[in-house]
């Protein structure tokens, strides 16, 4: 797997989100975009699912232009996982029909063994004895962990975390991140865009910082946390020491 | 004044001493149960008195008697009722087999309001045009017009049925109704579940079948279950074309016996039916309502 954004523009309306983004993502890298919100991190991961159109550049997924215009996304929309700010979760299904529904629509598997293998996903995100639960019976953590289960279950070749924990309770967070860290040795592509500087320091392999639509400074994150080059890098991680979250 | 108000009872009472002093609880409630009883009261002998002056005075009104023999005769109700009952399961089959076809034709009308695929676009455009034809029309005209209309074509029994063709039209009419029930419905499911559904690779079909459509019939029942009722009673328009249900059945005894009896009696029919539905459509509202404010954000 290789995925690689090349000079990729992206406009709502007059407003200009994504100005020239290149970026080339090797297989298990993982990647953490940090920026303050508007930065282009949520839109930039969006355009990598082809949920939002781009208007400029290429994404190539193992040297194949998945922007082409025209080009049927569902099939790689299944290779590209993505997990949301806000879970999306599917209130009318079970956890477990939750995770079992992309299995049964999009890999055509019958519905006993997406629910067998539903339950096995499930249970390694240690959500075993919630798996015949509703989403809105779960705790924020234990929705996204599902959410997590349902993204894994098509298995994508990489993924795609959109502000996982943005929305959760502090304590809950935890439970989540430990998720991550397990995909992470498990040697599976991520890009993520997080406000967590403490957890993209630790798992990042590079940490790409947004200002404007553009990836104004990256590298590894300790080189990028300790030594920024970039005034706007220097200002930003004041802003987050200052807030007291680093 | 404010006292004698009913639920002003929230309102601080002159009487109430300060929270947080020891029994306060106490002669707080005992407060308000005073209140409570106090807009009981008000309420039981305010009915009273409204009735107790329409039993008093409606009797003395110069018509009264006359009103009362040709409406209510309990000879002519007793006579013709059972006949208003018989005619009555003629609109209940109507009802259902009208029912049915309606809610499949009105979901597929407000899919078709749904799709997003430009080469789909006619379709599109008929479900506007469908339902701004038959929700802008009365029904009564839609019945009349099709009722009317199409066995004039000089079709062979049993396709001049006025039973078909008052069905026809009342599916044609009620369907564009329910339709936008469905889209409504539809429309409320949030942009977010599709984007869920489309990224693990669902196809925008099999995300509205397993994504969308579930989640919008359950939000749409209490709604379709009000037009459910209408319908019940729109089923007496069709008797205009001919067939002979409850309501041309009354007219016909009403000629008969020169007494207007078998309207009342029609009217208590509908009102068993549809009273109870009404009611149980109020609880389901009620019963969302708790469950959809009484949830986080998801």
């Amino acid at each position: 797997m290789k995925l690689v954004i090349d000079q990729v523009h992206k406009r709502f309306g007059e407003r200009r989100v994504l100005s020239g983004v290149s970026l080339d993502v090797a297989e298990s890298e993982v990647i953490a975009f940090v920026g303050s919100s508007g930065s282009g991190k949520s839109t930039l991961l969006r355009c990598v699912n082809l949920l939002e159109p781009i208007d400029e550049g290429r994404i190539l997924l193992d040297g194949d232009d998945i922007s082409v215009p025209g080009l049927a996304p569902d099939p790689i929309r299944r290779r590209i996982g993505m997990v949301f700010q806000s879970f999306n979760l599917f209130p009318h299904l079970s956890v477990v029909d939750n995770v079992a529904l992309g299995p049964r629509k999009v890999l055509k598997v019958d519905k006993r063994s997406a629910r067998a293998k539903a339950h096995e996903l499930v249970a390694r995100l240690g959500l075993a004895d919630r798996a015949d639960a509703f989403p809105d019976q779960l705790s924020g953590g234990q929705q996204q962990r599902v959410a997590i289960a349902r993204s894994l279950a098509v298995e994508p070749e990489v993924m795609l975390l959109d502000e996982i924990t943005s929305a959760l309770d502090p304590e809950l967070v935890g439970e989540v991140l430990d998720v991550v860290r397990e995909l992470k040795a498990s040697g599976m592509t991520m890009l993520l865009a997080t406000h967590e500087m403490a957890f993209a320091r630790e798992i990042a392999d590079r940490v790409c910082f947004l200002h404007d639509g553009r990836i104004l400074e990256q590298g590894p994150p300790e080189e990028l946390f300790t030594s920024p080059r970039e005034p706007r890098t220097q200002q930003f991680l004041q802003r987050v020491i200052d807030s007291g979250r680093l | 004044m404010s006292d004698l108000v009913p639920g002003a009872s929230d309102l601080p009472g002159t009487s109430a001493s300060p929270p947080d002093s020891p029994g306060s609880l106490g002669r707080r409630q005992l407060f308000e149960r005073r209140q409570r009883r106090r807009s009981a009261l008000i309420a039981t002998a305010s009915t009273a008195v409204v009735v107790t002056a329409l039993v008093i005075f409606i009797p003395k009104t110069p018509g009264w008697y006359k009103v009362k023999r040709s409406f209510f005769d309990g000879d002519v109700f007793g006579e013709t009722f059972p006949l208003l009952l018989e005619a009555f399961v003629k609109n209940l089959q109507i009802f259902a087999w009208c029912t049915p076809v309606i809610l499949l034709w009105g979901l597929l009308i407000a899919i078709c309001r749904n799709v997003r695929t430009p080469a789909l676009f006619p379709l599109r455009l008929f479900a506007a045009a469908y339902t701004d034809v038959f929700r802008g029309v009365p029904v009564i005209l839609t019945i009349l017009l099709i009722g009317f209309g199409v066995p004039g074509l000089g079709l062979d029994r049993p396709y001049n049925s006025p039973y078909l063709w008052g069905s026809v039209a009342l599916v044609l009419a009620y369907s564009a109704y329910v339709a936008e029930v469905f889209r409504a419905g539809i429309e409320s499911v949030h942009e977010s579940q599709r984007a869920g559904a489309r990224s693990l690779g669902l196809s925008s079909s099999q995300t509205m079948r397993h994504v969308v459509l579930p989640q919008a019939v359950r939000r749409v029942i209490p709604p379709l279950m009000n037009d459910l009722v209408s319908l019940q009673k729109d089923v007496a328009l069709v008797s205009l074309i001919g067939p002979i249900e409850i309501l041309r059945r009354a007219g016909i005894e009403k000629s008969k016996f020169a007494n207007f009896t078998p309207y009342v009696g029609a009217a208590l029919i509908f009102l068993v039916l549809t009273i109870p539905e009404t009611r149980f459509v109020d609880y389901l509202v009620a019963r969302e309502r708790r469950r959809t404010s009484g949830t986080a954000v998801r």
